[in-house]
Formats: C-alpha cells, structure tokens, sequence
C-alpha cells in the first residue's frame, strides 16, 4: 500500500522509506500537488485572475483599433496578453516564492525535510506551470472570441515543442531566480515589480520584438519569453513571413540551449545558497 | 533611507506642536505619512530608488509608444499620440492611490503583522490609511512629471508650459486626486473585509478604469454598450480636463466630451470628489466594524 505521503507500508506495518528517485519524484510532487489542487478547490481565482488580463488586453487591442493597426495585430495582443501569465507567474510564485516561503516559516520546513530541495522547486514549477496554463489558455479563448481572433497555423506539432522549450527554460529561470531573490531579501518584491513592464516592452508581448532593433532583441533573448512568443507569433500568423526575429529554427535552438543553462544554474545557485544560509544561519533569519 | 538626528528632531517637533497633538487626526496622518514613505523608499539607496521608481513607468509608456510606432512609422504628430502618452503618463496617478491604501492595509495586515498593534493604539484609522497612501502619491507625482518631461524631450509632446491652463490643471488634478484618495480608502476600506483575493481589489478597479476611462484612447473606440461605463468614473473627466489644460486646443479632435465645457468638466469631478470622500468616511467606518466582527482585522491568511 502507498501512503498519500508517498512512503510505502509493507506487511507487518513497517513503513518503507522513499529514497533516491523515488524521494525526488514525491517530493516535487508534494509542492506541485497544493498548486494544482488547490485551484479547484478555491474556484474565486477564475474571476480575478482571468478578469485582470483580459482587461490588460482588452486595451491593448482597443489602442491598436484606436490607431487602425491590421487585425492581426490584436492577435499579437491576445497571444501577449496570455503569456504574460507565465512570466507573472515566474516572477511571483517561483523567483519570489522561496523568500516568501522563508518570512512565513516554511523554508526551514523544506531544509529539515529529507526531500531534496531542487524537487521542492522543481514541484513549484510543474505547479506553477499547469496552474497558469489553465488561465492562460482562458485568457486566449476568452479574448480572441471577444475580439475576434483568427489563427494561421503552420505546424502545430512544432508549436507545442516551442511552447514547451519555452516553457522548460522560462520555469528554469524561474528556478534560478528563486535563489537569488531570497538572497536579495526585502528587495525581492521590488526586483519583481520592477521586472514586469520593462519586461513586456524589451521582450516584445504586444508586438514584434523585431521592431526594438536587433541589439535590444538580442540582449531580451535572455528572457526564454522573448524567443518563444516571437517563434510562437511566426507560427501561428503564419500569414506574414516577415514577422520574426529569427527563423523559428533559430529560435528553438536557443531556447533549448537556454533550458539546459538554466536548470544547471538553479541546481548550482541552489546548493550555493543553502550552503552560506546555513554557514551565515540566514535561511531562517526573517529580518531581511 | 533613515532620518538623520536633526531631520528626526525636525519631525519630532512637528509632532510635538498643539495643534497635532490634540488631533489624533492630523497626528495620525502625518506618522502614517511618513510610516509610508519609508516602507516604500528605504530598501534602495536614493538612487537604486529613483531608478526603480521611473523605469516602470517609463517602460509602460514605452510599450504603448512602440505599438504606435510600428503602425503608424513614428507619426508622432498625430492628434492621437499625445492623447495616448499624456493618458498612460497621468494614469501612473491612478494605479499608485487607488492600489496604494489597499496595500497599506495587506502590508500591516499580513506582511509586518502589526494590524492589532494599530488598531489597539489612539490613533484615527481614516486619516492612518490617507496618510499611507500619500507616499504612493510623492512617488506617482515624481513618475508622471519624468515622464512627461521625457515625452517633451524625446518625441515632442506639443505641450509649452506658457500656453498650459494652470488653473484648470492645478483644479482638476486636485479634485482627481481627491477624488482617488476617496475611492482607494472605499477600495482599501473593503479589503479590511475580505480574506481571499485581496491582493487583486486595488488592481482590477485600477485596470477596469484604465480601459473604460479613455485614459490611452477615446471612450468612442468601445462598443457602444460599453462607453456608458466611463462616465460613471471620476477619471475620466480628470483626464480629459487634465489633457485640455496641457494641450490646449490640440486636445480637441476626439468627440466624446466635445459638449462639455471645462467649468462642466470641473464641476461634475467636484461632485464626484464630495460623494467619494462623503462616502468613504461611512464606507470605512462600516468596514472597520464588519472586518472586527468577522475576526478579519488582524487575520494573517498568509494566501
């Protein structure tokens, strides 16, 4: 028999622990599991955290009609309006989670615990990411019904690679920011605000990144988002070829170089920081 | 930022004199004042602050001057431009006062925990929160005055400080303010209530009167069904009064206020200003004694 806590009870009533693997599956499935479930329990997030964005893109599309912007640019909107709930949700619930998590005492609970810490934040991420795909997609089907959106889909196989490449590098970043946001403190919550409006304007949500230049899109190619709504935007408007970037190859080469980068910086700033935390007695110090 | 001995002794004194002594009031408000400015300015040194406080705003206005650009080439000339920048640029004023006093009320609430402590000590609740929300006020004042300035210098915001409409700018940005403080206490009022999704109630207003208020495009873009809701909002008429006196005849052009004078302007945001802090008053007072009722005053859900 296997215990909702995941340690399994053998004949005779001893309990079995989880090691290894098996620890770091259950462990990341315990944080991933409050996230998920709790969704459905608490249904009230349906109207706030879907009514918000579709507000936010709601006026993007009416500037753009204001300005007589072709149709196909409030599908950029709706698409940047939707995304946005991935990088919201990288910001709040991942990169500020852990300091969060530190000022209301759960932090030390994850570091006494036998489960591995790098599960705990990868169980945030898988969380996070099938909790803000749900509004995510709301946000999309909502709005391009009310604004009237039509998709042009070139390949819809290579459209969920690049959505999952994307996603895979964007929840890593949001991983590795976990670790240097609770070293920032107080600060964290500022580095965060600050991180939002900056953010849609370098990595192009409203429009195409192309047109803040190249070196700009370069430099904002860090941020996954910037890629991946920019190799998304090319395959599902498929209609116009001079719309990206780089070529959605390009692209989802880089995000996969990305992903790789940032989970091996997560796992490296990870163990770095619970190593001076602990040496500095810092992770349970709520001061700061 | 902490206040050096003598600025310490400055705000000692002011404290100290009659006449805030015997107003918990007055007392109250320019502590909480005060409270607020440094929660919300010593994290960063001056500098980092100043930074942090004009990129957000100058990157939101960005976003909305690329998405223009692109479209129409840069045709910054355009009647429709300086309506979209000044509307996003004055908007900055909106989001800090209406989302301000709500966070007040989260950040003693559920961040410092210290709610009990406030309301267990002779200070005046109502006056605490407007005092709260005056340092989001300094900050948004700065933001909205670099950013414009910005949209003067870079892209040539037809706006000539001897041409502005001081007295109509001056009038109508003091009701609007006024009128937001009343409208972010009823707003922060409520949250004192509520145990779930707080965290969103200064935002959705703030978002919904960004779109329905004609603050970055006119209200005729709307479905018909939907311009009514405009105005039914102080902000809108702040806005287009606001636009009048820095623009002055270039704001013309967009025909939904085109019959309304600016004493007109003026005086239906005058109304709206006396019901909002009339209304807030009550508001408030009946949310303090619904959130003590429910045990909600000093509830730390940690949601």
């Amino acid at each position: 028999m296997t215990t909702s806590l995941g340690s399994s009870v053998q004949d005779g009533g001893r309990v079995r622990k989880a090691t290894g693997a098996r620890l770091f599956w259950y462990t990341l499935w315990a944080r991933a599991y409050p996230r998920m479930v709790g969704a459905t329990r608490e249904r009230s997030w349906l109207f706030f955290e879907t009514l918000l964005p579709v507000l936010g893109v709601a006026g993007y599309v009416f500037i753009y009609r204001a300005i007589q912007a072709p149709p196909e640019y409030a599908g950029f909107a709706v698409l940047g309006g939707a995304m946005t709930a991935f990088w919201l949700n990288v910001l709040w619930s991942m990169a500020s989670q852990l300091y969060w998590d530190k000022d209301q005492g759960n932090l030390e609970l994850y570091v006494v615990s036998p489960g591995p810490m790098m599960a705990v934040l990868l169980g945030m991420a898988v969380g996070g990411l099938v909790m803000t795909a749900t509004r995510a997609t709301i946000i999309l089907v909502v709005c391009s019904l009310l604004f009237h959106v039509t998709y042009q889909i070139a390949s819809v196989p290579l459209l969920i690679l690049v959505f999952a490449v994307t996603m895979i590098a964007l929840y890593g970043m949001g991983m590795l920011f976990a670790s240097v946001f609770l070293v920032a403190g107080r600060e964290a919550w500022h580095l965060s605000n600050l991180m939002q409006e900056p953010i849609y304007l370098a990595s192009g949500f409203y429009f195409p990144v192309k047109a803040m230049g190249a070196f700009v899109a370069t430099a904002a190619s860090i941020i996954p988002l910037t890629l991946g709504l920019d190799a998304m935007r090319q395959l599902i408007f498929a209609g116009d070829p001079t719309l990206g970037f780089l070529s959605v190859q390009v692209e989802l080469s880089v995000l996969a170089v990305l992903a790789v980068i940032f989970l091996a910086a997560a796992a490296f700033a990870l163990a770095r920081l619970e190593e001076v935390g602990r040496r500095e007695g810092r992770l349970i110090e709520r001061r700061r | 930022m902490t206040l050096t001995p003598s600025r310490r002794g400055l705000w000692l004194r002011v404290l100290d004199l009659p006449a805030v002594r015997r107003n918990d009031g007055l007392r109250s408000f320019l502590v909480a004042t005060w409270l607020g400015w440094q929660i919300e300015s010593n994290w960063a040194d001056p500098f980092l602050f100043a930074i942090y406080s004009v990129v957000r705003p100058l990157a939101s206005v960005m976003i909305l001057v690329v998405m223009y650009s692109v479209i129409t080439q840069g045709a910054f000339s355009q009647p429709i431009f300086p309506y979209i920048y000044l509307g996003n640029a004055l908007y900055i004023l909106v989001g800090q006062i209406i989302t301000g006093v709500s966070w007040a009320i989260i950040d003693d609430r559920e961040h410092y925990r210290v709610a009990k402590h406030l309301y267990t000590a002779p200070i005046s609740g109502y006056t605490y929160l407007f005092g709260r929300g005056v340092a989001r006020l300094i900050i948004g004042t700065i933001s909205v005055g670099i950013t414009v300035g910005f949209g003067m210098a870079v892209f040539k915001l037809p706006i000539r400080p001897a041409a502005i409409d001081w007295p109509l700018l001056l009038a109508s940005t003091a009701l609007g303010v006024a009128a937001l403080a009343g409208l972010g206490l009823i707003i922060g009022a409520w949250t004192m209530t509520m145990a779930r999704h707080f965290w969103s109630v200064g935002e959705a207003v703030s978002g919904a009167m960004y779109l329905f208020t004609g603050a970055i495009f006119p209200i005729d873009i709307l479905p018909a069904w939907l311009r009514w809701i405009g105005f039914i909002f102080p902000v809108t008429y702040w806005l287009e009064a606001a636009r009048r006196a820095l623009l002055g005849p270039g704001a013309a052009g967009f025909t939904t206020f085109a019959a309304f004078s600016n004493a007109a302007l003026l005086g239906i945001l005058a109304a709206f200003t006396a019901a909002l802090l009339i209304g807030s008053v009550f508001f408030y007072r009946w949310a303090l004694d619904n959130a003590k009722e429910k045990g909600l005053l000093d509830m730390e859900s940690g949601y």
